[in-house]
């Protein structure tokens, strides 16, 4: 393949079982450009974390094979294949100072002193962690923890960082904060990122592409827009953010319009991802932000439904009302809190509708 | 108002430390009382007799309790005058009393201890003590010519207070000449000093072989999954189970010049019918078993600290650069000192003090200081084995308090 050999990281067919008898990671390929911020993003167990330690080389492939910058590293122990890593409980090793830390990976190169001291410098002063080379791990905050290990995994240069969810152990104020710092340093360092978390906002802010991982697969690698957006399956369109989701068949199939007939016997209109015929069974998803309900904001000749509000949950910014649709009373609209917004009221009755590209008929799962 | 600044009070006008006193004084008696009985048991246990070993060490009045008139002349005459006719009169009526009180043999074996030898003239002197008549002097030259040797005179006039330092004299190897000066005993009647420094010397060794047995070990415990790692802790224990007898016995079993690792090694023809080792029965033996028997000392320390280090610090080295062994001697071996430190220091202690397994398996070289300790102990002479227990005690608070010098003690971790 031409695009595997151009790629800077790169999974070829890759599998992994831990005992033999249970694949972990189920026919892997992935390619990764240079520079690239890639996230892999799934619950636990999915197999994300598996991948990033087959590619650090704590994990063996048990088939396929892993190029970085062209190179197969499967045999390749990991001292040697010259990856920064970021671990989750930041693994700082405690009997050192943030500066011996630092001077660590400098040290096993065989780098002089001089050339040492500048380098953890700059690492230092990149995470505005100047101030701290003689201070303990113990005796710093989690941010500041983070930050020097951040730094460490920078210190001696490495084209490619691996992050194992960095930022898990953080409050949500700091955890914010510094999705953006490693942000920023990634685009000011040029590096490759893959970043390892469950976390799917922070996925959608930070990556350039994102890889949602479930069972053992990708399940969709796109960037967040299109993630988000567009989700290809049900299990992603679930995953990132929140989603209505309303099961019926397929009543009309024309290109990638359809046509749903809800279980209540009510019609929708709905963009066709992954059904293919006429008669088959789907989950129809609509972001809660996408539902409309003020007539003139419905396209013309759209199918309308039937809603009755159940409840209305105050939330500052968005008025949260959840609605009685098609039987279902789970179905959500959110409403933006601005002065001429209308007012709904627990009881009433409506027609909601929406752009049928909003509304994905996806598979059964 | 800089009053009520200064001494804050509570809402009734009492001063707020003699209410918090008051409000705390409750839980603070009911923690005492709580500790209370383990106070107790250490005190009378464990306080007061070591108190009484070291008393004993320095204190012995099986000579001075018959002798008051021998003390007097002492008191009255200052160190290296010689023994003239008044002194020998006290010895007599001394020697009386003795008869009397059969105090001889004691008062002799107190003198004995010092200057060997010396026993049977006090039993003897003390049997004719009545018959004992002036001039004494001669008498006591006829009886027998080394009553007037400067080194009896040197003991007796020691042993005539009950407070001493002879026992520590023996214990140095040393002993007072006819000048009362110290000097060292003749090279082949070295023991104690020499037991004393080969014993220290022993433990080193054997914390060493458990140190190195011990540390594969306790890491494949810390790495390996639950189930596996719970049944090699139960081999690890599995000694503590078993008499401490019957372990050494077997090892007898083993090693010994018929035993089974010899039939081994002769069915091989690693070594001759002619050629068996000499495994038991001496120091090797005596290594051999205590190793066996302080191997789980080592072991949990190392493994309670191992289990704790998470694998993402050697991760972290190893993607850092660091080749295994760098990872191994810069990241890992630093982190498990205080481990390290806790099982050195408990075997090496346990090491020092142990008896039955040297006085079962050592033979005639493989004795430590504990066997010279109850040997003592066996002739009754107490003060003589306090004073060497109180030299094994003092060594090993030496020991510890040059690791909270070197180490920390704050960095102990025993599990």
């Amino acid at each position: 393949m031409v695009a595997s050999n151009k790629a800077f990281v790169s999974f070829e067919h890759v599998q992994k079982s831990y005992d033999g008898e249970t694949l972990v990671v189920k026919d892997l390929n992935l390619n990764l450009a240079k520079g690239e911020f890639l996230t892999m993003l799934g619950p636990s167990g999915s197999g994300k974390t598996t991948c990033l330690m087959m590619l650090a080389g704590f994990e063996t492939a048990t088939h396929g094979e892993i190029r970085l910058d062209g190179r197969p590293i499967n045999q390749v122990p990991p001292h040697k294949r010259g990856i920064g890593m970021v671990f989750q409980n930041y693994a700082l090793f405690p009997h050192m100072t943030v500066g011996e830390n630092l001077s660590f990976p400098l040290e096993v190169r065989g780098m002089g002193k001089s050339e040492r001291e500048e380098k953890i410098k700059r690492a230092l002063d990149m995470v505005q962690m100047g101030a701290f080379a003689n201070r303990r791990p113990a005796q710093m905050s989690g941010g500041q923890q983070q930050r020097i290990a951040l730094a460490r995994a920078l210190v001696f240069d490495p084209k490619l960082v691996l992050m194992d969810e960095p930022l898990g152990a953080l409050d949500k104020q700091l955890r914010e904060h510094m999705q953006f710092e490693i942000k920023h340093l990634h685009e000011s360092l040029g590096i490759t990122v893959v970043y390892v978390t469950h976390d799917q906002g922070e996925a959608l802010t930070m990556s350039d592409r994102v890889a949602v991982f479930n069972d053992g697969r990708i399940q969709q690698l796109a960037p967040p827009a299109e993630l988000y957006e567009r989700p290809q399956n049900s299990f992603v369109a679930g995953f990132i953010g929140e989603n209505n989701k309303l099961p019926g068949v397929i009543e009309e199939l024309n290109g990638d319009r359809a046509v749903v007939r809800l279980e209540n016997g009510e019609k929708i209109d709905a963009t066709a991802v992954n059904v293919k015929a006429k008669g088959e069974k789907t989950l129809v998803s609509i972001r809660p932000e996408r539902v409309e309900f003020k007539p003139e904001l419905i396209p013309e000749g759209s199918h309308t439904i039937d809603a009755e509000v159940l409840e209305i949950v105050y939330m500052g910014d968005i008025l949260r009302t959840r609605m009685k649709v098609a039987g279902h009373d789970e179905f959500i609209v959110k409403c933006r809190n601005t002065i001429d917004q209308m007012r709904l009221e627990p009881g009433q009755r409506l027609r909601i509708g929406w752009n049928p590209l909003d509304a994905r008929a996806l598979d059964m799962i | 108002m800089s009053d009520v600044a200064s001494q804050l009070t509570t809402a009734d006008g009492r001063p707020l430390k003699a209410a918090l006193a008051s409000a705390q004084a409750r839980a603070k008696r009911r923690a005492f009382f709580l500790v209370l009985p383990l106070l107790l048991f250490i005190l009378i246990t464990f306080a007061i007799p070591i108190g009484q070993m070291l008393q004993r060490s320095v204190y012995n009045d099986q000579f001075s309790k018959s002798t008051p008139a021998l003390s007097e002349w002492f008191a009255a005459n200052p160190k290296g005058t010689a023994p003239d006719e008044t002194a020998y009169a006290a010895l007599a009526s001394d020697l009386l009393l003795m008869k009397e009180t059969r105090a001889a043999g004691d008062a002799g074996t107190r003198i004995n201890y010092v200057v060997s030898g010396t026993r049977s003239m006090f039993t003897k002197a003390a049997r004719g003590a009545d018959k004992l008549e002036p001039p004494y002097m001669e008498t006591f030259l006829d009886l027998d010519k080394d009553w007037n040797d400067p080194r009896i005179w040197n003991a007796m006039r020691s042993a005539a207070s009950p407070w001493t330092l002879d026992f520590y004299t023996i214990a140095f190897d040393m002993e007072r000449d006819g000048d009362g000066k110290l000097t060292k005993v003749d090279p082949n009647q070295r023991v104690y000093f020499r037991l004393y420094i080969k014993t220290f010397f022993l433990a080193g060794v054997i914390t060493a072989i458990c140190l190195l047995l011990a540390f594969p070990i306790a890491h494949l415990l810390a790495t390996l999954p639950m189930a596996k790692a719970n049944l090699l802790m139960i081999l690890v224990l599995l000694p503590f189970w078993t008499s401490l007898l019957v372990r050494t016995t077997s090892w007898i079993v083993l090693l010994q010049g018929q035993g089974v690792v010899n039939d081994i090694l002769v069915a091989l023809g690693i070594i001759g019918d002619d050629g068996r080792l000499q495994m038991i029965y001496n120091q090797t033996g005596t290594i051999i078993a205590m190793v066996h028997i302080l191997l789980p000392f080592m072991v949990l320390p190392l493994y309670s600290v191992m289990r704790v280090i998470p694998e993402s610090y050697t991760r972290a080295a190893r993607s850092l650069g660091a080749t295994s062994w760098t990872t191994f001697r810069r990241i890992y071996l630093p982190q498990t000192i205080p481990g390290i430190g806790a099982g050195v220091l408990l075997v090496f202690i346990l090491a020092v003090g142990y008896y039955i397994t040297p006085a079962l398996v050592g033979g005639a070289d493989g004795q430590l200081f504990s066997n010279m300790v109850q040997f003592h102990m066996t002739k009754a002479n107490w003060s003589m084995a306090a004073a060497l227990a109180t030299m094994l005690l003092v060594g090993v608070l030496v020991l510890y308090w040059l690791y909270d010098r070197l180490i920390g003690i704050d960095k102990l971790k025993l599990g």
